[in-house]
């Protein structure tokens, strides 16, 4: 089975975010693979372990990924892709799905496993928008996947709630918590990374012109959400505390 | 000059990380009150392959160097001393001389199952009349048809209650009044040897500290571990690695405290402000930083040196001595700036501190580091 893992660099959870001219300054900042993609990674290394096959992992990104992409292969991924980004101005999920779709125009593949979001930006659309470009089913949010033949029978996590799903391969699926636990890299995992096949490719690689990746997106303003100020608690009997509350909603923060 | 760390010591620093924090530290305050040896991270830590880390892949080990085991033992020690010390010893004072000095049936036998976690490494050099004298040993042993006839008491030994053979030193003959000392494998189960746990420690709760009483063991003859007589040279050899773990334990320790001090520093208010707007507080603060850095580069030189087969014996014992006394300093000043909550064990910082103590005493107490130091500087 082809198994394909598309992974992103990402800050660290714990990270405090600083804003630096207009941008989010990554200073000294310490990287991870976003957590969802570890879920992803996790799933493919079981697929591929019962299933045969072998697992490439992808990841569009700056030379750095490649830290992160050892760590994957640490875990047990068979080989590595760092699809050079650096040249495309304003990147954006729209730049990174167009790329990532003209990297598997010429691949075969069964299953494509994404993290459901990424931990920075959130968007959830990378997943969606290849499996769209790609022509093939796509099922998100997924806390279980077992495949028989050609056919795959999933569980997604809809909003607390499972669904059922059976969709047919090739299929993109992202990861969703508890969608399995993610193994630790062993040592002789870490020892044996180095040697793995990592290839590292630019946009003309791909037949792709920085210009025709440009983001499509225009960032207007860059701010942290305001200082959370002290809670205030209400006092009086329920009715008081209601009425006082709904005024406070009307006329201070003015949502209602 | 490169002060980089690989990027397989950047990805086995953030996995024992991972390791440490999920998997060992939950447990440490009440393995301290129990004493319960962590068995299940043992076992855990055999299925990461950590167990065999510097040793040979033929043997079932990881390959790894030295600085490599320093990170695991940092990392380890944050989380939990007694499973720190208890790592430690399994490689550098349980699996190195076998890896060292024993034939290549020997490895197969002794050195394949502390790799793959089946058993843990000890070493039996300390004896009741034998410390920093180590080679006051009075443990005997006497060839007596194909076998060696063993009599002796071993005291302060780590692991041997999970070990499956333990390397022992012993007398096996004297010219004059000089003694010939050798080390020699002995079967855990072996008839005549009893192993027991007697002592109440200070620290380090969790870790297995045993006593091992000898009376008659019989062993084969080929259980001799390298040359008759080279069991001094042997030990000196093994502790000098194990001075690197010991010096990476108390900078794992020191870290710990460190950063746990840090955190209360900057929460803790008292005059209106936190503790950590006091420069008096600052200072301390500063000085355990750089005590820590310090401490660190120190074991890592020490390890580099090893790993690129250059003399590190000084560089050993400096690393040992500084890591060790700076991670009491340190764990001192932790306890004072937790103030009352510091004495009170639920916040672990004096559990550092009794922990760490040992460090100043096992492996080579402070005054034999300084002992060796000055060996080397020719005095
Ligand atoms: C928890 C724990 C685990 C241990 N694990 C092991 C193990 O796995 N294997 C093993 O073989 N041993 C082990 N040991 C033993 C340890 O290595 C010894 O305790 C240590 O070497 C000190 O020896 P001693 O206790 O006999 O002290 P002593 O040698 O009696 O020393 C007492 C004091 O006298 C000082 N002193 C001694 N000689 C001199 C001198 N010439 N000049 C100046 N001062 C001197 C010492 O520095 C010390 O302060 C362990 C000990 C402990 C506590």
């Amino acid at each position: 089975m082809n198994i394909y893992v598309l992974m992103k660099r990402t800050f660290d959870t714990e990270e405090k975010i600083v804003i630096e001219n207009g941008c989010i300054s990554d200073d000294g900042v310490n990287f991870i693979i976003n957590p969802y993609d570890e879920f992803a990674i996790e799933e493919a290394i079981r697929l591929r372990d019962a299933h045969g096959g072998e697992v490439t992992v992808v990841t569009v990104g700056a030379e750095d990924a490649e830290k992160e992409l050892r760590t994957a292969l640490a875990m047990g991924c068979d080989r590595a892709v760092l699809i050079n980004n650096e040249d495309v101005e304003d990147g954006d999920q729209w730049s990174t799905a167009e790329i990532l779709a003209a990297y598997f125009k010429d691949k075969e593949f069964d299953v494509i496993l994404g993290g459901n979001v990424s931990n920075d930006n959130g968007t959830g659309q990378i997943g969606p928008r290849l499996a769209e470009k790609l022509g093939i089913p796509h099922v998100s949010t997924i806390v279980k996947i077992e495949i028989d033949g050609d056919k795959a029978t999933l569980e997604r996590d809809a909003e607390g709630d499972i669904e059922i799903i059976e969709a047919s391969l090739p299929l993109l699926v992202t990861a969703q918590q508890g969608l399995n636990e993610p193994r630790y890299p062993s040592l002789p995992g870490i020892m044996k990374a180095k040697k793995k096949p990592l290839e590292v490719l630019e946009l003309d690689d791909l037949d792709l012109d920085e210009d025709d990746v440009s983001g499509r997106t225009e960032t207007v303003e860059v701010f942290l959400p305001p200082e959370k100020g002290a809670g205030r608690i209400l006092e009086g009997d329920p009715d008081t505390q209601a009425r006082e509350l709904v005024r406070l909603l009307r006329n201070e923060a003015k949502v209602i | 000059m490169d002060f980089e760390l690989s990027d397989e010591h950047r990805m086995l620093q953030k996995m024992m990380r991972e390791f440490a924090d999920a998997e060992v530290a939950p447990g440490a305050i009440e393995r301290d009150r129990t004493g319960v040896f962590p068995e299940d991270i043992f076992k855990k830590l055999g299925e990461l392959g950590v167990l065999g880390l510097p040793f040979p892949e033929e043997y079932g080990g990881g390959g790894a160097d030295t600085i490599s085991f320093v990170i695991a033992v940092e990392e380890l020690s944050r989380a939990c001393g007694s499973t720190g010390i208890t790592y430690s010893a399994h490689i550098s004072l349980g699996g190195a001389p076998i890896h060292m000095f024993g034939t290549e049936e020997q490895k197969r036998k002794y050195l394949v199952p502390l790799c793959t976690g089946e058993a843990l490494g000890a070493f039996g050099l300390t004896e009741p009349g034998a410390g920093s004298d180590a080679g006051g040993t009075e443990t005997s042993a006497v060839e007596d048809g194909g076998e060696w006839v063993i009599n002796g008491t071993k005291c302060f030994i780590t692991n041997a209650s999970y070990a499956r053979a333990i390397p022992i030193t012993a007398v096996t003959g004297r010219r004059g009044s000089k003694k010939e000392i050798s080390a020699i494998i002995v079967p855990a189960d072996a008839e005549g040897l009893t192993i027991s746990e007697p002592y109440e420690k200070m620290g380090l709760h969790a870790s297995n500290t045993t006593e091992i009483h000898l009376e008659n063991v019989r062993v084969p003859k080929e259980n001799l571990l390298g040359r008759r007589g080279e069991g001094f040279k042997q030990f000196l050899a093994t502790l000098d690695g194990g001075r690197i773990g010991i010096g990476a334990m108390a900078v794992g320790i020191a870290q710990a405290a460190y950063e746990k001090t840090l955190r209360y520093a900057k929460i803790r208010r008292q005059f209106g402000t936190s503790l950590s707007k006091f420069q008096a507080i600052q200072f301390k603060l500063a000085d355990m930083a750089m005590k820590i850095e310090l401490a660190r580069l120190m074991v890592y030189k020490a390890a580099w040196l090893k790993d690129n087969g250059k003399n590190f014996s000084k560089e050993a014992a400096m690393c040992k001595l500084y890591a060790s006394e700076a991670c009491m300093e340190i764990c001192r000043e932790a306890i004072q700036i937790h103030g009352g909550n510091g004495y009170m064990r639920e916040y672990e910082v004096e559990r550092y501190l009794r922990d760490a103590k040992l460090l100043e005493i096992g492996e080579g107490t402070s005054e034999v580091q300084r002992m060796v130091i000055a060996r080397e500087i020719g005095c």
